[in-house]
Formats: C-alpha cells, sequence, structure tokens
C-alpha cells in the first residue's frame, strides 16, 4: 500500500482543494447535460396539468400577473378559458399549488389539478379528486364570483373533505387568490 | 476477506437497516410504498457504489484530519448527479422522493462504509462492499414499503387488489405505521437470523 498522505497543512489544503475543484467540475457538466431535459419535463408537466383543467383549446400564451404562471389558451384565434397556477402555504402539510381552469367569458372554474401537495395520504391528499365534478365537495362549473366558496364550517357552499377541513380551506384560499388574479388579467 | 463474505455481510449479516439500523430516517419516511422503497433503496446503493470506488481510490492521498470532509464532498456530489439525473429522466419518481434524495448525503450508511471499509480495503472489495450494502439497504426498504403498502393502501407494487373505493388502514402509510411496521420486521428478521 502506498505511504499515506501526511496532516500537513499543505497536504490538507492540496487534496480538499483538487477534490472539491473536481467536483465541481464533474457536477457543472452534469448540470450542463441535464437541463434541457428537466426543462422539457417542467414543460410537459405545465402542459399536462393546462390539459387536464381546460376545455379544448388551439393555443396557448404565457404570462405573469400578479406573481401567477397564467396559460391563457385560444380557441379559434380568441382567448376561450385561462388556467392559473395558484399557492397557499395553509395547507395541513404546509405548501399546497393548485392550478385553477377559468371559463374567459363567465368565469366558471372549469377544472382544477394539484401540482404540489404534501398532505397526509389518505385524507388531506384526497383534494385532487374530491372537489372534481361529480364528487361530493364539487367546485367545477361554480363561479367564484357568484358563489360563495368556501367551506360550509366557515358559511361558503364547499362540502369540506371528512377529516381534512384544514386542506379545504387552503383549497378555497387558493381558488380566492387564483380568482382575483383571473379578474385582473380581463382588464388587461 | 474474501468476496462471498463481503456480499453476506452486506445483504444479511451486516445488513444496514436490520442489523447496524443506520440511515433509518429515509427508511422511513419513503417507505410508504414498495416502488417508493425500492427507488429510494436503489439510489442510495448508486451512491454508495461510486462513493466506496472513489475513496478507496484516494484513501492515500487524503490526510487523516480532513477525511471527514473530503468524503462528505465525494459524496454530496454523486447524489447531486443522482438527483438531476432523475428530475430530467424520471420525473414522476423525482416528484414523490425528490425531498429525500438530498439526504442521502448524511445517511449515515453512506459515510459509515466510507470510514469504516473503503478508506481501508482495496477498490474491488469497496466496489462489492457498496454494491452489496446498498442491495441489503434496498431489499430492506422494498420489504417495509411492501408491508406498508399492502396493509395501508391494499395494493402491492402499485396494482390494488382490493376493491377500487376502498381505503386501506391509513394508519400504516402514516409515520406511526412506519415505526410498527419496521420495528415488527425488524424483531421477525433478527429471531430468523439467529435461529437459523
Amino acid at each position: 500500500m502506498a505511504k499515506k498522505a501526511q496532516s500537513t497543512l499543505l497536504n490538507m489544503f492540496l487534496s480538499l482543494t483538487i477534490i472539491a475543484v473536481v467536483a465541481a467540475g464533474l457536477l457543472a457538466l452534469m448540470s450542463y447535460v441535464t437541463k434541457e431535459p428537466i426543462a422539457k419535463s417542467e414543460k410537459a408537466k405545465t402542459e399536462k396539468a393546462t390539459k387536464a383543467v381546460l376545455p379544448e383549446f388551439d393555443d396557448l400564451k404565457h404570462q405573469e400577473v400578479n406573481g401567477m404562471k397564467c396559460h391563457i389558451a385560444y380557441k379559434d384565434n380568441k382567448p376561450s378559458s385561462v388556467a392559473i397556477e395558484s399557492s397557499s402555504e395553509n395547507g395541513f402539510g404546509g405548501h399546497l399549488e393548485i392550478m385553477y381552469g377559468f371559463d374567459m367569458g363567465t368565469g366558471d372554474i372549469t377544472g382544477y389539478s394539484v401540482l404540489k401537495t404534501s398532505e397526509t395520504p389518505g385524507l388531506g391528499a384526497k383534494a385532487d379528486k374530491w372537489f372534481q365534478k361529480d364528487s361530493k365537495g364539487c367546485v367545477i362549473g361554480k363561479n367564484p364570483g357568484t358563489s360563495n366558496l368556501k367551506v360550509k364550517k366557515d358559511g361558503g357552499e364547499v362540502d369540506a373533505i371528512s377529516g381534512s377541513t384544514i386542506t379545504s380551506r387552503a383549497f378555497c384560499e387558493a381558488l380566492d387568490a387564483a380568482y382575483k388574479t383571473f379578474e385582473q388579467i380581463e382588464k388587461e | 476477506m474474501k468476496a462471498t463474505q463481503i456480499i453476506k455481510n452486506g445483504l444479511i449479516k451486516e445488513n444496514p437497516t436490520w442489523v447496524l439500523i443506520l440511515g433509518m430516517c429515509p427508511t422511513l419516511a419513503t417507505t410508504t410504498s414498495a416502488i417508493n422503497g425500492m427507488s429510494m433503496g436503489l439510489a442510495t446503493t448508486f451512491v454508495l457504489m461510486m462513493s466506496n470506488i472513489v475513496i478507496s481510490l484516494l484513501k492515500s492521498v487524503i490526510p487523516d484530519k480532513v477525511r471527514i470532509p473530503a468524503f462528505i464532498v465525494v459524496i454530496a456530489t454523486f447524489v447531486t448527479v443522482v438527483q438531476l439525473v432523475m428530475q430530467a429522466y424520471v420525473p414522476a419518481l423525482y416528484e414523490t422522493l425528490g425531498l429525500f434524495i438530498p439526504l442521502i448525503v448524511v445517511n449515515c450508511i453512506v459515510l459509515g462504509r466510507a470510514e469504516a471499509f473503503a478508506s481501508k480495503n482495496n477498490v474491488w472489495h469497496s466496489f462489492l462492499d457498496g454494491v452489496f450494502m446498498g442491495l441489503g439497504f434496498t431489499w430492506a426498504l422494498t420489504l417495509v414499503g411492501m408491508v406498508r403498502e399492502m396493509l395501508g393502501s391494499g395494493s402491492a407494487f402499485g396494482f390494488k387488489f382490493i376493491n377500487a373505493d376502498a381505503d386501506g388502514m391509513l394508519l400504516f402509510i402514516l409515520p406511526p405505521g412506519g415505526f410498527l411496521c419496521l420495528g415488527l420486521l425488524m424483531a421477525l428478521i433478527n429471531h430468523l437470523r439467529k435461529t437459523k
């Protein structure tokens, strides 16, 4: 076996520096190689979510309003609906990210999709199905402008997920924030 | 030390989960399903293998006093590689495990094997040790994940075997169920190991 390097200041300095530099080089290379696929998969994820929350469309335009990402869908060259990425920090597991779709003309909710969640599996995590069409807490087709979309405990008309009022509240909060952004888009 | 002995050590005799009881944080956190447990195990295996090889190669040029920072830099590098590759090519998996991948850096098994094995043995043996310690970790996580998934969601490897609308015993997917399963399985496996 080769003689072990002594723990002199120079040795320690050199070995750590060289290891760190080589590691940094390798990581820079990896980051360069994976940059494109990562961007691609992020894009595919957004596209999949917009398709799920919006009715059929031909083209998508992206803009940022109120700090939220908005994807405006065009049909026959007219803006027909919009998907807004909203979030709430008040989920049971903290941060909750949901994309909501609104009809451009009426403001009715066309759909929603949970993008990021750390809610409890089996309880709050049911949010991805609970508020969909034909489910108990269905919000699809309702209009946040005319309906009071809060959970029943807070005097609204949304059926909260059983055992997960906090998640349901966060869902309504994110929905409310998304609708406020939606109103701002229309004016522009 | 013979190769067969290293293999046996990793898989059974010194299994990181059942015997050394190292790396309990990812074990409990990621075993909500068999697939998650297995993926976490395999990601750790890759890191273990690579870091063991590199540390074994570098052992004579790393001065003793700075060996821990040097090991951690090597380990962190490979963990970041795994993270980037996973994010790029298996985004669905990255969604569920994303949070725990960076934590492989501080997984005691990886640094433990670097310190206890790779820094004292040759490259070939360190490679074997990394792979089989990793696989030992993987089968343990897969087993815990499978038991929890079967009890908690009524499915195995994602295939549901109970009524589609029915829920499993939720407790087993939540953290308390993780502790219960891990403890009982650990007792069972150590019993089998000792009576053999």
